[in-house]
């Protein structure tokens, strides 16, 4: 039981990392359908961002995970702008777009190798490295922390798009991006700062499980992004809560998988796809994405 | 916010000169001519085809043209449709535009972006006594409403812009006649009380022409006859021509 519970925490733990960034993947295929394939490597670039300003510039770790978060928004939106947009649009195959952010998951990998190295680095702590003891289970302090993120995440993303005009409007490109434009809505900057707050949540998600972790490389990010879109599609693609549970579920079932079902020992990471095909089958549309219906 | 321009009442809001262009190599008007007094109602009518959809979305800015394109003496050549909106042109698109998976409130809320002032809450409040229907659904999903319903939110929504001229691309399309007929009813009030200027596109030329005071009939992108709405109603060659009634 202690040992089940212990692997419930850990999975919360790395679920909240999934979900941060299974958030940031709905954010931008909300608004422009697309799935970037680069969020994980824009992450990875923030969160050697935040190593860089901690270690190297001696910043605290929050104010440097803050001034990360802020690059993290520039570069995201400027990505939209100069990389994104040029190539979207009605005239062009939507496909397009898919390569540009394949190309950039390269592109962005082989900038950091080139500017930070190959080396494994060492993130501060952002949390205490102690746990609190539930029944024998040792709940740590880490796992709290990414699980307060995340809910940290989840109430300003709520906040802004529920309760102020610029949500409105983000929801509204969502919805119907013609529609937006026709009543004023100037949807490439809507878009731009949909792009900057998805890279703020990597950015996020990067830097904190980096601090978790005893050393981080340049592949941090490719397999929490595999995760992430497994979240994401469990979730049904189209629902930021569908990302937040489908990211937890992920990282649960995965930790519980790692411990217990011995056949997939080494092999875990087939976890996620099983789970996909499975509530897929049940559910098309995932366990919160909505069905497509329109009326006439 | 938006630039506010002084009206003369003899000037046309709206001046479309040989207005060219379409989709790509695909060329649907070809030298448009339309002129909109403030306070008319212009009914646009015409075949599958004719350009009529493309004219609207020519003034809106969606579909990018050549030639002369004059909204209360500004030139809308090359300005963006979020631009265009700004300066008070409401655009009802085919299909109602609706944003769908957002409440009826938001859809209002999001038709008052292009305003400037406040009012917005009063608006909310008018529109919803106009249509007691979008009242009652305030917090449901756009979406999940009936084809009229969502016609009458589409209008509300045009009409939070407090708007100087609106497009209405066939607004019966899909409506029962009785729903059509509210509809325009609606439509002739809110043009005869507060002086709205109104472009409609129509297939269903007998009710747009009640309440409309100038016709065009579009043919293959230009216009091939024009004339008082009652007239372009009752002429016997344009209406077996064009309007097949």
């Amino acid at each position: 039981m202690q040992l089940f519970l212990e692997q419930v925490f850990n999975g919360i733990g790395a679920g909240a990392v999934y979900a941060s960034v299974a958030l940031a993947l709905v954010l931008i295929y909300k608004s422009t359908g697309l799935l970037n394939f680069a969020q994980g490597e824009m992450a990875l670039f923030s969160t050697y961002v935040t190593w860089w300003l901690a270690a190297e510039k001696d910043i605290d770790i929050v104010p440097a995970i803050v001034l990360s978060c802020a690059f993290a928004f520039v570069a995201g939106a400027a990505i939209e702008r100069i990389l994104i947009r040029p190539v979207e649009g009605s005239t062009h195959n939507p496909l397009n777009v898919v390569i540009v952010t394949l190309g950039m998951f390269l592109a962005i990998n082989s900038l950091a190798l080139l500017i930070f190295g190959t080396e494994q680095e060492q993130m501060p702590n952002v949390f205490p490295k102690d746990s609190y003891d539930i029944g024998g289970a040792a709940l740590q302090k880490e796992t709290l922390g990414l699980l307060a993120m995340l809910v940290g995440e989840c109430a300003v993303l709520w906040a802004l798009l529920q309760k102020t005009k610029l949500g409105l409007r983000l929801r509204g490109v969502a919805s119907n991006a013609e529609s937006s434009r026709l009543v004023g809505i100037n949807t490439g900057l809507m878009l731009m700062l949909g792009w900057g707050f998805a890279a703020v949540l990597g950015a996020l998600a990067g830097s904190m499980v980096a601090s978790t972790r005893t050393g981080f490389d340049a592949s941090l990010m490719q397999i929490i992004l595999v995760y992430a879109f497994a979240a994401a599609a469990l979730g049904g693609f189209d629902s930021l809560i569908g990302a937040v549970v489908g990211g937890l579920l992920v990282g649960v079932a995965q930790s519980l998988t790692t411990e217990y079902v011995t056949a997939l020992d080494g092999i875990e990471t087939v976890l996620p796809l099983g789970l996909i095909l499975a509530v897929l089958l049940v559910r098309p549309n995932g366990l919160f994405g909505r069905r497509t219906v329109e009326r006439v | 916010m938006s630039e506010q321009v002084e009206i003369d009442p003899e000037e046309p809001l709206l001046e479309l000169r040989g207005v060219s262009g379409g989709y790509g190599q695909v060329q649907v008007l070809h030298g448009l001519d339309l002129t909109v007094h403030p306070g008319k109602v212009v009914v646009v009518l015409g075949a599958n085809g004719a350009g009529k959809t493309t004219t609207l979305r020519a003034i809106s800015g969606i579909v990018k043209v050549r030639g002369e394109l004059r909204f209360a003496g500004q030139s809308l050549v090359g300005k963006r449709p979020e631009a265009i909106a700004r300066l008070g042109i409401a655009h009802v698109p085919q299909g109602r535009g609706t944003f769908a998976e957002l409440s009826v409130e938001d859809n209002l809320r999001l038709g008052a972006t292009a305003r400037r002032g406040n009012g917005v809450e009063d608006d909310l409040a008018r529109w919803y006594d106009v249509f007691p229907r979008l009242k009652d659904r305030r917090k449901q999903e756009a979406g999940s409403m009936s084809g009229g319903e969502q016609q009458m939110l589409a209008l509300a929504r045009a009409m939070m812009s407090r708007p100087r001229l609106l497009l209405l691309d066939e607004p019966s399309l899909g409506l029962a006649p009785l729903v059509t007929r509210e509809l325009f009813a609606r439509l002739g009030e809110l043009n005869k009380e507060e002086g709205l200027t109104v472009v409609v596109v129509e297939q269903n030329a007998n009710l747009a022409l009640d309440i409309g005071h100038w016709g065009y009939v579009l043919e293959a992108g230009r216009i091939a006859v024009q004339g008082p709405a009652e007239q372009l109603h009752d002429d016997e060659a344009v209406r077996k021509a064009y309007l097949g009634f």
